[in-house]
């Protein structure tokens, strides 16, 4: 009786273990994107995806390639889900990733350009929802 | 010696315009009215055609598509922000 009782004592650490170890790695930004993001070297397009700022090194590349990968998978089956387009999802998404965006951070303008986000609203496609 | 013979083919004669019977110019007057339409109605299609060559449908194209993707955002943007919240490590 006080074994089974250890055993699911420790059956539940565990667990918990577990969850401490995997929630955060499948909710954060990898560290090599959050560090690229907040220098502002990679930022939201307007397309719904991620893009280069400045200059483009082999190591930028990868971390925008494997987001985009990512995201468009993700807006694939979204818009699969909803009846729309690829094309109108990821828009939809870049809309609000680009009001999501935190002072300092990238993103485009409708223009096309790349503006650093301060605390005013960004400046998006007159589409985009409120 | 020379026989007075007719030898032209000459159109028969016909009363002026303005001096032919009422039935006659009404059948005249269908028929060109007829003619005048038609070449209207040719006169617009290549009217048409000027404007749809001469103006660049670009921009309608352009505004359709912002009428049609502004309905849709708004259909989707909810959608769209659940998904962020939920995939926050590609975001």
């Amino acid at each position: 009786m006080r074994q089974a009782g250890r055993w699911a004592r420790m059956g539940f650490a565990a667990l918990a273990a577990g969850l401490i170890v995997i929630a955060p790695a499948s909710a954060q930004r990898d560290p090599a994107y959050a560090a690229a993001r907040a220098a502002g070297k990679v930022g939201e397009r307007v397309d719904g995806y991620l893009g280069i700022v400045g200059e483009a090194t082999p190591a930028l590349q990868r971390i925008v390639d494997d987001i985009n990968i990512k995201r468009r998978a993700v807006y694939t089956r979204k818009a699969q889900e909803n009846n729309a387009t690829l094309e109108q999802y990821a828009v939809t998404a870049g809309c609000q990733a680009i009001l999501r965006t935190e002072p300092g951070e990238m993103y485009q303008t409708p223009s096309g350009a790349w503006k650093e986000r301060d605390q005013s609203p960004p400046e998006r496609d007159p589409r985009c929802p409120g | 010696m020379m026989i007075p013979e007719l030898t032209g083919h000459f159109r028969p004669a016909r009363p002026p315009r303005m001096m032919r019977s009422a039935k006659s110019r009404r059948q005249g007057g269908a028929k060109g009215f007829a003619i005048r339409g038609l070449g209207a109605a040719m006169l617009m299609a290549s009217l048409g055609a000027c404007i749809n060559v001469s103006a660049p449908d670009e921009p309608i194209v352009i505004e359709l598509n912002i009428n049609i993707r502004q309905e849709v955002i708004y259909r989707l943007a909810e959608d769209a922000a659940n998904t962020i919240d939920e995939n926050a490590e590609i975001f």
